[in-house]
C-alpha cells in the first residue's frame, strides 16, 4: 500500500519528519519497507502553454512551438513528440536546466531553426512513465489545465511529497484506505482526525429512486448496495491535485469520474463503480448470481466466463460488472457520458477471494472485498463520490439515495478486564491510560465496574473480535518497547532429548568423524531417478507420496530414499570437477501407508563416498571402496553398542551385484551398503567408483544403546602367533572366523585378519588368508605347550572343515 | 719413576686428545690401565724402590690413575655426545613439508546452527519436540487459527498432497501436536526444529527451508517473559551488543503478535544492503499464544496463556556467515560445506 505524506496531511494536522513518522508507524504495526521523494529536483522545469504548432520547415516529424512561459517573449522550441498541440499545458525545460536524466538543455539549431529550450516528456523528468496517459507515455507530457504557466513543475506536479510503502498485514484491512492510515498517524501524535467535508447540495428535479431500483437476489453475497446518480457531467481529465494525489499512490489518471471513484476508494477504503447510466437497460440494478454460460467483457478488453458461484452486477437484461472486482466494457465511462451511476456496495469477502483466484483477475477493489470493507461506510463513500463528481464534472447530483442494506451491521461490544490487559503484558497501566490509549483510534470504552470496560468496536475494524485483539491494541499502542523484559519463572522440570534426537546428533558426530561430511537435500525427489536407478517396474521405491501441485516434474515425489539425492549430488559434484567425495544424510522418507492411506514417515541415515582420499605426500592415495564405507558402518555399531551383526551378501537394485551386503542383527535388518552398478554410474554420469548405504534409523535405535560397563584390564601376558593357510575362493572370510574363534575358546583373545593375498603362488580359484592369533588367559599366564596345541587344534579345524592348506 | 709416571700421564692425554670412537678410548684405557698396562707394569716394579721414595711415587702412581681413569671416562662422555649429535643431524627432516591429511567430516552448516540454537533453548529449559512434516490441512492451517478461507492462508504458498493432505509450511503445527499430547498438564516449554516447504523458488526463497518453533504454556505467562526470552536468545547468539526491538505484526496463532529484529549485524545498524538501509534484521515471528489456539486444544484460556515463536534457520545462518543465496544450501558443493 503506497501513502502519499501530503495526502495524509489532508486528514491530520501533522508535522513530523517524514522519516520519523515511517519509523512510528513501523513499531505500532503498519511496517514501512520504504520512505521515498515523488519525484525529483527539477530546477528550470516550467509550465508552458503551447500557442501554436507549426511544421518544421525542414523536417516531416518535428514541429515548430510558440510556448508561453509566463515571463518575457513566449520561446521558439522544436518539438519532435506526435501528441504535440496548441492549447496545452506542457513541461519546458528552460536552457541552463539539468534534467534528472542528466540531460542538459542547451540552445540548439535543429535542421537550421533555432530552438529555445525542450518539451518535455515524463521519462525526461523522472517519472514512472506507467501511470501517464497511453498518448503521453510514447510522447510529451500534458499537465492539467488547471496548471498554471510560469510555475515549476516541481510545484505543478507535487514532486516534493513523500510515499510511504506500507506493508500491511492481514488483519489490517482498514489500512487500505489513506483515511484509516491518517486515524494511526493522529493516535502516535496525539491528534484527532480532521472531519471529512460531505457538504452538497442535491439537484431537485431528479430523484433517484425514480431513476433506478435496485435489487438485491442474494444477500448472503452481497450485505448492502448504495446507489447514487450524477447528472449532467462533462468528462475530461482530472485537475493537477487530483491527478497528483492518485499518481502519488501509485494509480494513473484516467478521467474525472473515474478518477474520483479511485480517488474515494484510496481515500475510504470503499471500491466504487461508476457506470455510464445511459447503457443500463430498464434502469434497474440486480445483484445476482450468474447464469450458466453468461459472459462479460470486463473493462481490461478480456471476456470472461462466468458461472454461478460469480455474483455479478446486472441491469434489466445483462451483466454490466463482475460484483466487487471488475466493471464491464458495456456500462464503461466514456468520453461523451452525461450521467454517471455511483455503485457503493459490500460483498461477502470470502465469494470475492473465490471468484477472483477462478478468473484470474485480482483489481484495488477484489484486494479489499476479499479482506472485509466496512460496510457502514458504504452510504458515505457513495456521497463523496457524488459531491466530487459533481464538482469536477460540472453535474448535478440527483437527489436522495437508494440505500439496500439487507445484512445490518451490529455494532460489537467486548469487555475487557483491565487486570488482564496488564497481567498479560506485565504493566501496570491504569483503567484510564487504557480508555486513552484505545481511543485515540477511535475505539469508545465505557467503564462498567470491576475493572472492566466494555469497548465498542467501530465498523472498520473486522479484525477486532475478541478481548485479546483489545489487548493487543492496548500492546502496539502503548509500545512494545515500554514492556518489561522478564524470564518465565514456574517449573523447568526434567529436559531431556528422546534417545532418537540423542542417536541423531552421536551418528552425525561419529560419522563426521569417520571423513564423512553431512549434506542437506530436498524432501522431494524426481521420479526420473527411479528409472536411473534401474529400479524395477513393481519395485517398492517407486511408491511414493507424490504431490498434486509440484513446482517442477523435478520436486514431484516425496523421497523413498535419500540415495538418489545423494547421487544427484555427486553428479553435481562431479560436473564441478569436485570428484571425491564422502558424505551423509539424515532424513525421513515417505511411504503411502497401506491400511490408512496416510503418509508414513521414517528416518533413515544414508551416505555415499566417490573416489578417493588424499593422505598427502607421504602416504598417497586411499580409495574409498565398500571396504572403507563397511569400516565406517562397523565403527558406527560399535560406537552404538550393536552387537552380533552381520553382513549377508544380497541384491539390490542399483548395486553391483557382487559387491551388495545386508547388515542384519537377528531378524532385524539395519540395512545395506553396496557398491554403485556400472549402468547406474553412467545413468548418473560419475566416472568413479560410488559406494553408498542407507541404515534404517528406526532399527538403529531399536537396538543401539549408551550403556557402557568397565571391564577389568587383562594382567596376564599375551602371545601372539600367526596362520597363513589357503582355501578355495569362494569361502567367505566370515565363515572362516567363526570356525577360528570357536575353535580358540576362552584363551583366543583375539583373531586379526592382515592379509589376503592371491596370485603367485597360490593356485587358481584359491586365496591365502592370513591371521594373527592373540592368546590371552584373565587368570594365569599361559605357557607355550598351552597355546601350541590350541593354535594346532585351530588348524586341523580349518583343514578338515574347509579343506584349508597352511602356506 | 717420578718421571715416568709424568710421562705416562703426558703420552696417555695425548692419545686420548685424538681418539675418534669409543674403541680407540678402550683400547688406551686397556694401554695404560690394563693388567698389563703401562701403568700397572710400572706400579708392579714399586717394590723395587726404596721406603723413602715409596710414599711419593705411590701418591703420584695414584693421582696419575685417577686421574687417567677420570679423563678416559670424559672422552668417553665425549665422544658418545658426539655421536649422538651426529645421529640427530643425520636423522633432520624438512619441517616444512606438508602434515598427513585427516579426513574429518562437518556437519552441514544448518545443522551447526541449528545445534547452537536448540544449546541455547536447552539451556533456558525447553526440550525438542518433532512433528510430521506431511500435515493435515486441520494442524497445518485449522489449528492455528486459519479456518478455510482465511486470507492469511494466501501467505503461504502450499504443496498439497491431496485436499487435507499436505507439506507442512511451517514448525508451528507441532504446538498443536504438544499440547494435545499434554493437556492438562503444564509446563510446556519445547522447541520444534524441522524442514518445512512451501512453493517459491528463488535466490531468497526454497521450496524446502528449516524453522525452528518455540512454545511455553503455564500460568501467567506474560509478554515480558516472551521478550525476556527472545532477548536471552538473542544475545547468547547474535552476541552481548546487538540491539533488539519487538515490533507489532500478525500471526493468526499469536495475538500480541510481534516481529523481532535485530541490529543489522553486517553494518551495526548503520544501513547496508543487507538491511535494506533499515538498520534492523527480521529474524523471528512470535506472540502470545492465540486463546483461540489453546481451546482447540482443551486449555482453558483464562486459567493459561502461553508464547510462541518461530525462525528460519537458513536465514539466520546466511547472516551469520554472509550467504546471499539460499540454494547453496541444498547444492551441497563440497567446497561449500568444506568452509563451515
Amino acid at each position: 500500500m503506497l501513502v502519499s505524506y501530503q495526502w495524509l496531511k489532508d486528514y491530520v494536522d501533522i508535522d513530523m519528519d517524514p522519516q520519523e513518522l515511517a519509523d512510528k508507524l513501523t513499531m505500532v504495526g503498519l511496517e514501512v519497507s520504504s520512505v521515498t521523494r515523488l519525484g525529483p529536483n527539477m530546477e528550470g522545469v516550467l509550465v508552458g502553454y503551447v500557442e501554436h504548432v507549426d511544421p518544421h520547415p525542414n523536417s516531416d516529424r518535428l514541429s515548430l512551438c510558440r510556448v508561453d512561459i509566463g515571463k518575457g517573449e513566449p520561446l521558439n522550441i522544436v518539438c519532435g513528440a506526435p501528441n504535440v498541440a496548441a492549447g496545452q499545458k506542457v513541461p519546458v525545460a528552460m536552457i541552463g536546466t539539468c534534467l534528472p536524466n542528466g540531460q542538459k538543455i542547451e540552445k540548439a539549431v535543429i535542421r537550421k531553426v533555432e530552438s529555445h529550450g525542450m518539451i518535455c516528456s515524463g521519462d525526461e523528468m523522472g517519472l514512472d512513465a506507467a501511470l501517464l496517459p497511453k498518448d503521453q507515455q510514447e510522447g510529451i507530457m500534458v499537465l492539467p489545465e488547471d496548471s498554471v504557466v510560469g510555475d515549476s513543475v516541481e510545484k505543478t506536479l507535487n514532486l516534493d511529497d513523500t510515499v510511504f510503502e506500507i506493508d500491511l498485514t492481514p488483519n489490517r484491512a482498514d489500512c487500505m484506505s489513506i483515511r484509516n492510515i491518517a486515524r494511526e498517524v493522529g493516535a502516535i501524535a496525539g491528534l484527532k482526525l480532521k472531519p471529512l467535508d460531505l457538504d452538497f447540495e442535491e439537484s431537485t428535479d431528479a430523484l433517484t429512486k425514480d431513476m433506478i431500483s435496485v435489487e438485491i437476489k442474494d444477500p448472503d453475497l452481497c450485505g448492502r448496495y448504495v446507489a447514487r446518480v450524477v447528472t449532467g457531467v462533462t468528462i475530461g481529465p482530472s485537475p493537477a491535485w487530483l491527478q497528483n494525489r492518485l499518481r502519488a499512490v501509485g494509480v494513473r489518471p484516467i478521467s474525472n469520474i473515474v478518477d474520483v471513484t479511485n480517488f474515494v476508494m484510496m481515500e475510504m477504503g470503499q471500491p466504487l463503480h461508476a457506470f455510464d447510466y445511459r447503457f443500463l437497460e430498464e434502469k434497474t440494478i440486480v445483484v445476482r448470481r450468474a447464469g450458466e454460460g453468461e459472459k462479460i467483457i470486463t473493462l481490461d478488453g478480456q471476456e470472461r466466463q462466468l458461472d454461478e458461484n460469480t455474483l455479478v452486477i446486472a441491469d434489466g437484461k445483462r451483466p454490466v460488472a463482475i460484483a466487487g472486482i471488475m466493471g464491464g466494457e458495456n456500462s464503461e465511462i466514456m468520453e461523451d457520458t452525461t450521467t454517471v451511476l455511483i455503485e457503493s456496495a459490500n460483498f461477502n469477502m470470502v465469494n470475492i477471494r473465490r471468484s477472483s483466484k477462478r478468473l484470474g483477475l485480482r483489481s484495488e477493489s477484489s484486494m479489499r472485498f476479499e479482506k472485509g470493507v466496512n460496510i457502514e461506510g458504504a452510504r458515505e463513500a457513495a456521497d463523496r463520490a457524488a459531491k466530487l463528481m459533481a464538482n469536477l464534472g460540472g453535474g448535478r447530483v440527483a437527489s436522495g439515495v437508494v440505500d439496500n442494506y439487507p445484512r445490518k451491521w451490529t455494532p460489537v461490544k467486548i469487555e475487557l478486564n483491565v487486570k488482564k490487559v496488564n497481567n498479560l503484558l506485565d504493566l501496570n497501566l491504569s483503567e484510564e491510560k487504557i480508555v486513552d490509549l484505545l481511543g485515540s483510534i477511535d475505539l469508545k470504552s465505557d467503564s462498567i465496574g470491576h475493572d472492566t470496560l466494555l469497548v465498542t468496536v467501530p465498523p472498520f475494524r473486522l479484525d477486532i473480535e475478541r478481548e485479546i485483539d483489545l489487548v493487543e491494541e492496548v500492546a502496539r499502542l502503548y509500545g512494545y518497547e515500554k514492556i518489561p523484559l522478564t524470564i518465565p519463572e514456574g517449573d523447568v522440570g526434567q529436559q531431556k532429548m528422546t534417545w532418537e534426537q540423542v542417536l541423531e546428533r552421536k551418528c552425525k558426530e561419529i560419522l563426521t568423524g569417520c571423513g564423512l561430511t553431512e549434506v542437506i537435500s530436498f524432501s522431494f525427489l524426481n521420479p526420473k531417478s527411479f528409472d536411473k536407478m534401474g529400479l524395477p517396474e513393481d519395485h517398492s521405491m517407486r511408491k511414493g507420496v507424490e504431490i498434486s501441485n509440484p513446482l517442477s516434474e523435478e520436486h514431484s515425489v516425496m523421497r523413498t530414499s535419500l540415495i538418489p539425492n545423494l547421487l544427484e549430488i555427486a553428479q553435481r559434484n562431479v560436473s564441478r570437477k569436485v570428484l571425491d567425495l564422502s558424505i551423509f544424510e539424515f532424513g525421513r522418507v515417505f511411504h503411502p501407508g497401506e491400511e490408512t492411506g496416510e503418509p508414513i514417515e521414517s528416518p533413515v541415515l544414508s551416505g555415499l563416498v566417490m573416489g578417493s582420499m588424499f593422505g598427502g605426500w607421504k602416504w598417497g592415495k586411499e580409495e574409498f571402496d565398500f571396504f572403507f564405507l563397511k569400516g565406517v558402518l562397523e565403527e558406527l555399531m560399535d560406537r552404538l553398542n550393536i552387537k552380533d551383526t552381520k553382513w549377508e551378501p544380497c541384491s539390490f537394485p542399483g548395486l553391483h551385484p557382487g559387491r551388495s551386503a545386508r547388515l542384519i542383527r537377528g531378524d532385524k535388518i539395519l540395512g545395506v551398503l553396496g557398491e554403485v552398478h556400472p549402468d547406474v554410474l553412467e545413468n548418473y554420469e560419475l566416472s568413479s567408483k560410488a559406494c553408498i548405504f542407507e541404515l534404517d534409523f528406526t532399527v538403529l535405535a531399536a537396538l543401539g544403546s549408551q550403556e557402557k560397563q568397565y571391564t577389568v584390564l587383562q594382567r596376564f601376558p599375551s602371545a601372539e602367533r600367526d596362520l597363513a593357510i589357503i582355501v578355495s575362493e569362494d569361502i567367505a572370510a566370515a565363515e572362516l572366523e567363526e570356525v577360528i574363534i570357536n575353535a580358540g575358546g576362552d584363551i583366543l583373545a583375539e583373531c586379526r585378519l592382515f592379509d589376503v593375498y592371491r596370485g603367485k603362488q597360490i593356485p587358481e580359484n584359491k586365496k591365502s588368508l592370513a591371521y594373527s592369533l592373540i592368546y590371552r588367559s584373565p587368570e594365569r599366564t599361559l605357557t607355550d605347550e598351552e597355546i601350541n596345541e590350541k593354535h594346532e587344534e585351530i588348524k586341523q579345524k580349518l583343514f578338515t572343515e574347509f579343506g584349508a592348506e597352511l602356506r | 719413576m717420578l718421571d715416568s709416571l709424568k710421562k705416562i700421564k703426558i703420552d696417555a692425554m695425548e692419545e686420548l686428545d685424538r681418539v675418534k670412537d669409543l674403541n680407540e678410548v678402550e683400547e688406551i684405557r686397556i694401554k695404560y690401565l690394563g693388567k698389563k698396562g703401562v701403568l700397572t707394569q710400572l706400579l708392579r716394579g714399586m717394590g723395587k724402590l726404596s721406603e723413602e721414595e715409596r710414599p711419593a711415587v705411590g701418591k703420584l702412581a695414584n693421582e696419575v690413575r685417577d686421574f687417567l681413569e677420570k679423563q678416559i671416562e670424559t672422552s668417553r662422555i665425549e665422544i658418545r655426545n658426539r655421536e649422538k649429535e651426529k645421529k640427530l643431524a643425520r636423522e633432520r627432516i624438512d619441517v616444512t613439508l606438508p602434515g598427513k591429511k585427516i579426513l574429518l567430516g562437518k556437519k552441514h552448516p544448518l545443522t551447526q546452527v541449528l545445534d547452537e540454537i536448540k544449546e541455547i533453548f536447552i539451556g533456558m529449559g525447553f526440550s525438542i519436540a518433532e512433528g510430521p512434516e506431511i500435515e493435515t490441512d486441520e494442524y497445518n492451517f485449522e489449528r492455528l487459527n486459519l479456518p478455510k478461507d482465511h486470507p492469511a492462508r494466501e501467505m503461504q504458498d502450499t504443496f498439497f498432497i491431496t485436499d487435507n493432505i499436505l507439506l507442512r509450511t511451517q514448525t508451528s503445527p507441532v504446538q498443536a501436536h504438544v499440547m494435545d499430547e499434554m493437556v492438562p498438564n503444564l509446563p510446556i516449554r519445547i522447541i520444534a526444529p524441522g524442514r518445512v516447504f512451501r512453493r517459491d523458488d528463488d535466490s531468497t526463497h526454497s521450496p524446502m527451508f528449516h524453522q525452528v518453533e518455540g512454545l511455553l504454556v503455564d500460568e501467567n505467562v506474560t509478554f515480558a517473559d516472551l521478550k525476556g526470552t527472545l532477548f536471552a536468545f538473542v544475545r547468547q547468539m547474535f552476541g552481548k551488543g546487538v540491539q533488539f526491538r519487538l515490533r507489532p505484526s500478525y500471526f493468526p496463532f499469536t495475538e500480541p503478535s510481534a516481529e523481532v529484529d535485530i541490529s543489522c549485524i553486517i553494518c551495526g545498524g548503520k544501513g547496508c544492503r543487507t538491511c535494506s538501509h533499515s538498520g534492523w534484521l527480521e529474524i523471528l515471528g512470535s506472540g502470545l499464544v492465540h486463546p483461540k489456539v489453546l481451546e482447540m486444544s482443551g486449555y482453558d484460556s483464562n486459567k493459561v496463556s502461553g508464547y510462541a515463536f518461530g525462525m528460519g534457520v537458513e536465514r539466520i545462518t546466511m547472516l551469520k556467515y554472509g550467504i546471499d543465496d539460499i540454494r547453496v544450501f541444498f547444492e551441497n558443493d563440497a567446497r561449500f560445506l568444506a568452509q563451515f
